[in-house]
Order: structure tokens, then sequence, then C-alpha cells
């Protein structure tokens, strides 16, 4: 069954990536679909039920929002840094422990921490996910820990777990 | 006005860019430079192909365009999670306006 939904997903992928609805099309993108899902799907998700879940996609739509939001936001913080004559900036990698148990929650959580203002993830040791931050805002271990996972963990645990 | 939207967000795109060049350059150590050379290159990057999916409209090349914006995401994030480890194996230094450090103690 997962190597089915793999399959299927790597198909409708591959003809909307190279938009040509033929038969020999198809055909090569079959192929390349059943090699993708004979060799990832040891990568995939278990229980593949989860995809027909409807909420799942409406918190994933939220996500989105707050990660484009969040985006945006980092790129001209990244920006004033740079421009500012003096360079406010005061780095340091900090250590946050997360709740996330899926390895695909974590990357998913490891990604965006990566996008937001300030931060990028450097390594996940166990349970604990090392950052580096370009304005370390507190030397408290609660208040980062609640300013960098806080905003993304609760939606990827409701989209994933 | 589709025409404006365009340019409009092609502008953007390449001023974002131009940051991040910009940080390259004046950031002091590898980390500090990675992080203005993901992001901004990264959004810079989204919204010139946000500008292309306007200009071709739904079809062909804007399908195209809209699909490498995920991958772009995702590639660039993964890269820098990569360089960045990396650069601390190596042992790339720190610099020396860095307040914290906890990642030593766990690399030992």
């Amino acid at each position: 069954m997962r190597h089915v939904t793999v399959f299927i997903l790597s198909l409708i992928f591959w003809l909307l990536i190279t938009f040509r609805f033929t038969v020999p099309n198809i055909i090569v993108g079959s192929v390349a679909s059943l090699i993708c899902s004979l060799i990832f799907t040891r990568f995939f998700i278990k229980n593949v039920y989860k995809i027909l879940q409807p909420h799942r996609y409406y918190w994933f739509l939220i996500y989105l929002t707050v990660f484009i939001w969040e985006c945006i936001k980092a790129n001209f913080d990244v920006a004033y840094r740079v421009l500012h004559p003096a360079m406010p900036i005061r780095p340091g990698i900090v250590k946050v422990r997360m709740e996330l148990k899926s390895q695909l929650a974590r990357t998913l959580l490891a990604n965006s921490i990566t996008m937001t203002p300030g931060t990028i993830s450097v390594d996940i040791i166990g349970d604990e996910l090392f950052v580096h931050w370009i304005y370390v805002r507190s030397e408290d271990p609660e208040v980062y820990g609640r300013l960098i996972t806080g905003k993304f963990e609760k939606y990827i645990k409701r989209i994933i777990e | 006005m589709s025409n404006m939207v365009t340019i409009i967000l092609i502008c953007i795109g390449v001023l974002f860019n131009i940051f991040g060049c910009i940080g390259l350059i004046r950031l002091p150590d590898v980390y500090n430079r990675l992080q203005s050379a993901t992001k901004c290159v990264t959004l810079g990057c989204c919204s010139i192909l946000l500008g292309v999916l306007f200009h071709f409209g739904i079809g062909d090349a804007g399908f195209k365009a809209l699909f490498a914006i995920p991958i772009i995401f995702f590639s660039s994030t993964v890269a820098a999670h990569a360089l960045i480890r990396g650069a601390y194996h190596f042992g790339a230094k720190l610099d020396k306006r860095t307040v914290k450090d906890d990642y030593k103690e766990a690399v030992k």
C-alpha cells in the first residue's frame, strides 16, 4: 500500500512538471515512478491513510500562511542587519528541546526553523536541536525555546502526528 | 496589469538577491554568512519564479516555475544545514562576538 501511494504521488508530480499528456511521456513517467517507489518508500510515512484525512490539510494551510509570513519577516530582518552600518549581530549556537517524535516532523521543523528570522538549524542529537542564532535575545532556555520552536511545533504536530 | 506585477516581483527578487550578496561580504564568519545567503537568496529566487509564473500564466512554463518554489525551499534549507554542520566539524572558528556555544559540549 505504501509503495502504491509513493508511485501515484511521483507519477502525478512527473505529469505536472513535464506537462505533456502523451502516451510515451506517461510510460517514461511510470518507469521513473516505479524506480522511485522501490528505492524511497522506506523514507515515507508509516501510516498512509493519514494522507486522506482532510483536517490535516486544513492545519497545513494555516501552517503555510504562518510560514510564509515568517519567511518574509526573516528576509527584512536579514536585510536590516546587513545594511545597518554598525551591524547589530550577537551570534550564538543554542540548544532547544523538541517534543516531536517522527523523523518527517523533525525534518519539517528543522527546515521551518532555517527559514525563520535569524535562526538556522545545525544538528539534531537525540531530542535536542542545535540552532545557530544571529541575535541571541535571551540567555534563558525556556524563553528561547518558546521563541524558536513554539510557533511551528503545534501546527506540525497536528499535521503529521 | 500582468506585465506590471511581473516587473515588480522580479525587481523585488533581484533586490533581495543583492542584499544576500552584500551580507555575504559584510558579515564576519561562515555561520552568519550562511544565514544571509540562505534566507535572502531563497526568497529572492522564489519572487523571481513568481514573476515568471505571472508572465507566462498558468500553463507549461508557469507550472514548472510554481513547482520549482518548494524544491528550492527544501534544497536550500537542507544545503544550509549540511554546510553549517560541515563547517563546524571542519573547525571553522566562530566570530569573537559570539555569546553562546552549546554545540561544543554536545559534539565531544
